[in-house]
């Protein structure tokens, strides 16, 4: 079957010359003899990569872990304190009964003078959003156009209800944290933003505007919040940040920011809503002011992280230094092939 | 050019430039023409397959009817003559090319994954995404069998229209190929190609002589001889119709045997292998042949040889299957651990699950109360376990199966494109029969090789002749004007020149010319018309540019006769003339005929060949040519005495020069001896039953008390290169083998020039005659080869074994003594004996036994055999070492495959953890899919077609790199753990650099989903990178390509709204956060890999790394000081043929 390959070199290269001879056609490329770099590790080489590394790991740890200092952050939990002494052996069915005044304050105290923008989150611990089921029970169709809003494929067991689709339908949507938070100090109210909170291409693209909640929160079950039927979901910022279903249990979202400086010694006062049922599966809920420094949040691993592989690097160069002194070899010396250290046997 | 193979003759048809030299025996004329005029009556089977006449049963049995293909196919459904060697057609084909996949159980795991998927209550995976990757492995590998089949097709489309003459209604028409029926009468003209087998019925010879070449069958390109039958040959088809009965075995694939009888005229005619000529062979030197065909299309020998071949699995694969197993063992470990973790999971939460909102179990869409998607705790703990097979499975990665398919397919390309491999002088190059053999080469311990032609040219010189006792040897000067002055011969104005010119030797040309007056006259006389009579030649006329001039091409099937036909021609004895009951020679420009009257074959119980020739003066001689052992048993030892001792001291001094000697003897033979031999030799070959043996008996009776007359030296002179090749393969750690039916001396000095034996060795020489001394030999020779550094210097010939001093050991057994050793309880010994040498050398050894050595040898061991049969030259060697490398990447490259799918799993799989057990995946689930088939897969391929560890000049320089191929098992077992060290610590990297960092943030599913593929993508990548050797443009392409493409796919994944991780690659890369987790996890990764690569590398060098190293500096040295930049300068063993730069 030699036109085996004379077919396929045939494509390749169809001078008539060609055909005449089986004889592979040179090219550095069938020879396999493209110029090529052929790296070694050499000593040198491998002691200057190391440095090189510390040399940029040990400065980027030391910013990322001022950056992460100076972040100021008030970390508040208020599931617990938020229930009524007398309803703390049923917290189920105190957060269960709709008729009840669910409203609860806090206070804060201001350690440190935090710089505006100072973002509230709330953060929910022991919440599953990456939930297989949960995770999926969403249509992004249906969220996006107006004309797919009986579009429901995927949503169960919130995709109908009373013979309708439900608009946003889902579990997610369905679950909308509602615990609300208003915020004052030295009883003037603090304006909390809650403009821009979700991400823009969200609310351009991916929610539509001219999609408005329909038939929500209508079942047998209330999962949480309720939504303006007159306003489209590309301005529903909370149900936008919701949808954006966290990667890990412990998470926050952004509640809103506020957009003024707060100083040492202030003491906020929270008025909050504790509507949201975290107690049915002890999950925890805590109100959380932070500042933002370029690393984000405050969070010291990273660099830590990059101090220790800084030093290990460097600790590395020195040591293969040290060897490479006492105990050089040299490179592509043949008489330490196998059958030159050993003669007489393979 | 080489194949692994099971004996000789099946895998000549399978080497490519078998036209050149075609592998054979070093006997002469094992199954040469026959005596017509006394022959033909019945002629006899021949050959190592012939059988003695038995009764076809008619169950057994096909019918022919000769000239009536209705009847003939009327009952039987013989098939036509209309070939199909494509598989598919354009409607079975995808039916059946997806049937022929399947048959690949990992196809049919991903099939069942894939139906798994399809089901609502496990749909993890969106539905057209999982089937993704098994779709496009079959397409991929659906378009490549399709190519093939297509250009199949085109051949098979050729094949069945090319136009045969076939008899019609009494008249001979152009009939396709395919359209000729088993039956039918077909007409073949000289040089024509058979369509079919045919039985012979008459040709154009008188006698029913009809010559083919078998050069597509078995890749012999001489003449063989088949023959019509006397009873048929009279007959003229176009005249009178033809009737008659065949009946013969039903098709099998012996292409050396055929059994059948004729009924013409009320006779009954035996038929046998040499009445048949086979679809492929050529009619040659006949201008006619008539035949019946009786086998048609696929029935054909050679179509049922050439369909069927077993698939070769290769032991990568193998291997490979293993490490998949133990993949799927912990791939199961896995899926329960999870499974189990999620039961518990629900068993903690029962009471919550109504209302979770993250499970919510409760569901009252449909107005009742009802349990959505919960099936209770045995199908949920089930239904988990499906689901984590479902993520799972990319751990068993489909893309590992056709990333080895198109490795194969590169390597193949490249091997057939290598210059080196190329052959000038035939035109032809590598070609790559059986894809999945490739990586095997590499492992290759044992290569068996034929002498004859494949160590040697096969093409015989004559060199010395030893005539009355007086050594006459060619000397050099007088070459040229030997042959100019005296050879060719002047007939009706034309002039016959032999093809080849041969050296001769002035004194004896003198002395041939001076007349035969004397007695030593009359035996040159004699010898040299032994020499131009005594062989199965048939000379050919061929035609030169001058009209006046014709060569004489001397055909015939042993080389060693045609080199004495044209050293007797050169000596003034040229053969001009041979039919089948007489011939003509040209004795010194005066022709002269002599009939035949008898020819016994040579055959190998005999060793030996003689021609009955009668004179024109009624005088009968019979002449004898035969290896010197069977030749001075029958020679009349009280005659001529001295000379007889002369003569064997010159055999001895010939055959230590390598040269492969004949005896020639004769003897005048009286009235009543021919008289008494004639009727012995009628009846014997008249017989139905034993004729071979009866035939060889007379042939015996005789050819006893000669007088010896000479002996023939002919070189056979070794191919180019051959030493070197057989230095290195020694060098390598390969055990050579080779067989020749030499005899031991030539053996021994060939062994000597071919650098098989070197002086170091040890040699241990068996030759023994019955059970016991061989046996005693050998437990000699193994307690030897147990102290090998015993170094004595023993000589002790009497026994048979003498050693040198020095460590390899060669071994050197004859013949005789495997015909006690072979099949018997020796072979165990034998093996143990040879497994310690470095070198087998079988001499005299007989063409059966060249298969039971091999197969001796495959019994007993696992490791990778070699037959060569053709241009062991050092050109296949440097493949071959080169290969042998490319074992040792394939291990890393199967490792890196698998690493990269267990990488994700381990990463899909710690996520699981976080997750409560159930199976979310953070990536894409577009990214997770395409990860194991092009993000990752593709360049592992092209690395593992283009890198290559050492260039082709520093494999030659040191072949002892080959052993590196072979030290697979220490090398795979602590690579495999340590790589899955080196993995784990990477995957743990990759998953909790970002877990820590974004622990407690604001990050969504896709973001860190994002991070997650784009890390392990960049990280497997590097990972690749750092294991290639040399970085050309291709490989950048490749590396960096890959990284680039990902992180694109990403992109344009995130860009699609109705993804819920829209844009989500954007935002995270705004930040500073996603950039320091990926280079924290990129140098993290990658650091103690870094680190064990170096110390390894370093202070732990192999002899690979060692030899890169010289190849990378001594360039630079070059380069440095000498300023040229060319690698070129480097210092070389041996000159190696560069490719010409165009």
């Amino acid at each position: 079957m030699s036109s085996s390959s004379a077919a396929a070199s045939g494509s390749a290269d169809s001078t008539a010359a060609r055909r005449n001879t089986k004889r592979p056609k040179y090219s550095k490329f069938t020879q396999q003899e493209l110029p090529a770099c052929k790296p070694i590790l050499t000593p040198r080489a491998v002691i200057s990569v190391f440095l090189l590394v510390s040399v940029v790991f040990v400065p980027v740890g030391v910013a990322s872990l001022l950056a992460s200092r100076k972040v100021v952050e008030i970390v508040h939990r208020y599931d617990a304190e938020c229930i009524p002494p007398s309803n703390s052996s049923d917290k189920v069915a105190y957060i269960q009964n709709s008729s009840v005044d669910k409203t609860c304050n806090i206070t804060l105290k201001v350690n440190k003078h935090m710089k505006s923008p100072i973002h509230v989150y709330y953060q929910l611990d022991n919440f599953y959003q990456n939930h297989r089921r949960y995770v999926k029970s969403r249509n992004d169709e249906q969220l996006r156009d107006s004309s797919k809003w009986d579009s429901t494929s995927g949503c169960k067991p919130e995709d109908m209800a009373n013979g309708k689709p439900i608009v946003p339908c889902g579990l997610i949507a369905w679950s909308l944290f509602n615990d609300t938070y208003v915020f004052s100090l030295n009883n003037k109210n603090l304006t909390v933003n809650k403009k821009g909170i979700s991400w823009k291409s969200d609310r351009d693209h991916k929610f539509g505007k001219d999609v408005f909640p329909k038939n929500f929160q209508n079942g047998s079950i209330i999962g949480g919040a309720h939504l303006n039927d007159s306003i489209p979901l590309s301005q529903q910022e909370d149900l936008i940040v919701w949808m954006r279903t966290a990667a890990l249990p412990t998470f926050r979202k952004l509640y809103g920011k506020i957009e003024m400086d707060l100083n040492e010694g202030d003491t906020i006062s929270v008025t909050l809503k504790n509507n949201y049922n975290t107690y049915s599966f002890s999950g925890k809920k805590k109100l959380v002011l932070s500042t933002t420094g370029w690393l984000g949040g405050k969070n010291d691993f990273l660099g830590i992280a990059y101090l220790t592989v800084g030093g290990l690097c460097f600790f590395l160069a020195m040591s293969f230094t040290i060897i490479y002194f006492v105990k050089p070899r040299q490179l592509g010396d043949p008489s330490y092939l196998s059958w030159n250290r050993n003669p007489g046997g393979h | 050019m080489m194949e692994q193979v099971e004996n000789f003759p099946s895998f000549r048809s399978s080497m490519n430039n078998s036209s050149r030299n075609s592998t054979r025996e070093v006997t002469f004329g094992h199954s040469g023409s026959k005596n017509v005029r006394y022959g033909s009556k019945g002629a006899a089977d021949s050959g190592p397959f012939s059988m003695s006449q038995k009764e076809i049963s008619d169950e057994d049995a096909r019918l022919v009817y000769v000239d009536d293909p209705d009847r003939t196919n009327q009952r039987y459904e013989f098939s036509g003559n209309s070939i199909r060697t494509s598989k598919y057609s354009i409607i079975t084909f995808l039916p059946r090319n997806l049937f022929e996949q399947f048959h690949r159980v990992a196809y049919i795991y991903f099939l069942i994954i894939a139906i798994l998927n399809q089901l609502p209550q496990l749909a993890v995976f969106g539905r057209g995404v999982s089937v993704l990757p098994l779709a496009f492995v079959l397409f991929v590998t659906a378009v490549k069998d399709a190519f093939e089949d297509w250009r199949r097709y085109k051949s098979d489309k050729v094949e069945n229209n090319r136009i045969a003459t076939v008899m019609v209604d009494g008249r001979f028409q152009g009939k396709k190929w395919k359209d000729v029926r088993v039956g039918e009468i077909i007409k073949i003209s000289a040089n024509e190609t058979l369509p079919c087998d045919i039985v012979l019925l008459s040709t154009s010879d008188p006698t029913g002589v009809a010559y083919v070449q078998t050069i597509n069958l078995d890749g012999e390109s001489n003449l063989k001889t088949r023959y019509a039958k006397q009873e048929t040959q009279a007959k003229v088809p176009e005249k009178e119709r033809f009737i008659g009965l065949i009946k013969c075995e039903k098709p099998n694939r012996n292409i050396y045997g055929f059994q059948g009888n004729m009924e013409v005229d009320g006779k009954r005619l035996s038929l046998g292998s040499s009445n048949i000529v086979l679809r492929g062979c050529e009619l040659k030197n006949t201008n006619w042949a008539v035949g019946v065909a009786v086998y048609c299309g696929r029935e054909t020998k050679a179509m049922l040889n050439n369909s069927g071949a077993p698939s070769k699995r290769s032991q990568l694969e193998t291997h490979m299957n293993l490490e998949i197993i133990m993949l799927s063992v912990f791939l199961v470990t896995l899926c329960t651990v999870t499974s189990v973790c999620a039961a518990v999971w629900l068993k903690i939460h029962k009471s919550e699950l109504d209302l979770l909102p993250y499970y919510r179990k409760l569901d009252f869409s449909e107005g009742e109360r009802e349990s959505y998607e919960y099936y209770g705790w045995g199908l949920e703990i089930l239904f988990t376990f499906l689901k984590s097979v479902i993520v799972f499975q990319v751990m068993i990665p489909i893309s590992l199966y056709i990333s080895m398919e198109l490795v194969r397919v590169g390597q193949a390309y490249f091997m057939s494109r290598d210059s080196r491999m190329y052959d000038a002088a035939t035109d032809s190059r590598f070609q790559c029969r059986a894809l999945n053999i490739n990586e095997d080469l590499g492992q290759i311990k044992y290569v068996f090789s034929d002498k004859t032609g494949t160590l040697t040219e096969n093409k015989m010189e004559f060199q010395c002749a030893s005539i009355w006792g007086v050594d006459y040897s060619s000397t050099e000067p007088s070459l040229e004007l030997g042959q100019q002055a005296e050879c060719f011969s002047q007939v009706d104005g034309k002039v016959l020149k032999p093809k080849m010119k041969v050296k001769v030797n002035q004194e004896l040309l003198q002395l041939s010319k001076n007349g035969f007056r004397d007695v030593e006259g009359k035996q040159i006389y004699d010898f040299f018309l032994a020499l131009a009579a005594c062989n199965t030649i048939v000379p050919l006329l061929v035609d030169t540019s001058d009209p006046t001039v014709k060569l004489i091409d001397y055909q015939g099937e042993s080389p060693d006769e045609q080199a004495l036909a044209y050293a007797a021609a050169a000596y003034g004895f040229m053969l001009i003339e041979r039919t089948s009951g007489h011939i003509v020679i040209d004795i010194h420009e005066k022709r002269q005929r002599f009939n035949v009257l008898g020819l016994h074959e040579f055959d190998s119980d005999r060793k030996r060949m003689s021609v009955i020739l009668g004179y024109t003066d009624d005088s009968v001689k019979l002449f004898v040519k035969g290896a010197d052992t069977s030749m001075l048993s029958v020679i009349d030892k009280s005659l001529n005495t001295e000379i007889l001792q002369a003569t064997e001291t010159h055999l001895y001094s010939y055959s230590s020069l390598g040269l492969r000697t004949l005896v020639i003897g004769m003897r005048e033979l009286s009235v009543s001896e021919f008289d008494q031999w004639h009727f012995a030799f009628e009846a014997a070959s008249t017989s139905l039953i034993g004729r071979a043996a009866m035939l060889r008996k007379v042939a015996s009776n005789v050819e006893n008390n000669l007088c010896i007359l000479g002996a023939t030296a002919i070189e056979d002179k070794l191919q180019k290169g051959v030493p070197e090749s057989i230095e290195s393969l020694r060098t390598a750690g390969i055990k050579v083998w080779v067989l020749t039916g030499d005899k031991q001396e030539t053996a021994i000095s060939i062994g000597y020039s071919s650098k098989l034996l070197t002086n170091h060795m040890t040699q241990i020489i068996i030759n023994s005659n019955n059970r016991e001394s061989c046996r005693r030999h050998l437990r000699n020779a193994l307690v030897k080869s147990r102290q090998p550094l015993a170094a004595s210097t023993v000589s002790n010939d009497s026994e048979g074994i003498s050693d040198t001093i020095a460590t390899p050991i060669s071994l050197i057994i004859d013949g005789t003594s495997l015909v006690y050793i072979l099949d018997s309880e020796l072979e165990e010994e034998l093996f143990e004996l040879a497994s310690r040498c470095s070198v087998v050398l079988c001499c005299r050894v007989a063409p059966l036994q060249k298969a039971g050595i091999v197969a001796l040898v495959k019994k007993r061991t696992a490791d990778m055999t070699l037959a060569i049969g053709d241009g062991a030259n050092d050109v296949s060697m440097i493949q071959m070492a080169d290969v042998g490398l490319l074992f040792y990447f394939w291990v890393a490259l199967i490792l890196q495959i698998l690493n990269t799918c267990l990488f994700i799993v381990s990463l899909f799989f710690r996520y699981v953890l976080f997750t409560a057990y159930t199976v979310t995946t953070a990536i894409n689930e577009w990214s997770s899919m395409l990860y194991s088939v092009i993000y990752t897969a593709f360049p592992t391929i092209v690395v593992g077609i283009l890198d290559k560890d050492l260039s082709k000049r520093t494999l030659l320089k040191y072949p002892q790199l080959y052993g590196a191929g072979q030290r697979r098992e220490a090398y795979n077992k602590k690579l495999f753990w340590v790589t899955m060290a080196d993995t784990f610590w990477q995957s743990i990297v990759v998953f909790f650099v970002p877990l820590f960092a974004y622990w407690g943030t604001t990050v969504d599913i896709s973001s860190i989903g994002d991070l997650w593929i784009l890390s392990v993508v960049i990280l497997v990548n590097l990972h690749l990178a750092m294991d290639v050797i040399r970085w050309n443009w291709v490989i950048h392409a490749v590396i960096w390509g890959s990284i680039v493409a990902t992180i694109i796919c990403v992109m344009v994944i995130d860009a699609i709204p109705t993804f819920s991780g829209y844009w989500a690659i954007f935002h995270a890369a705004g930040t500073g956060l996603f950039w320091l987790c990926l280079i924290g996890i990129l140098i993290a990764a990658l650091l103690p890999r870094f680190v064990v690569k170096y110390i390894c590398q370093y202070y732990y060098p192999n002899d690979i790394q060692i030899s890169r190293e010289a190849e990378k500096f001594e360039n630079q040295r070059v380069n440095g000081g000498g300023g040229s930049g060319s690698g070129s300068r480097q210092i070389e063993l041996y000159p190696i043929p560069v490719g010409p730069p165009r």
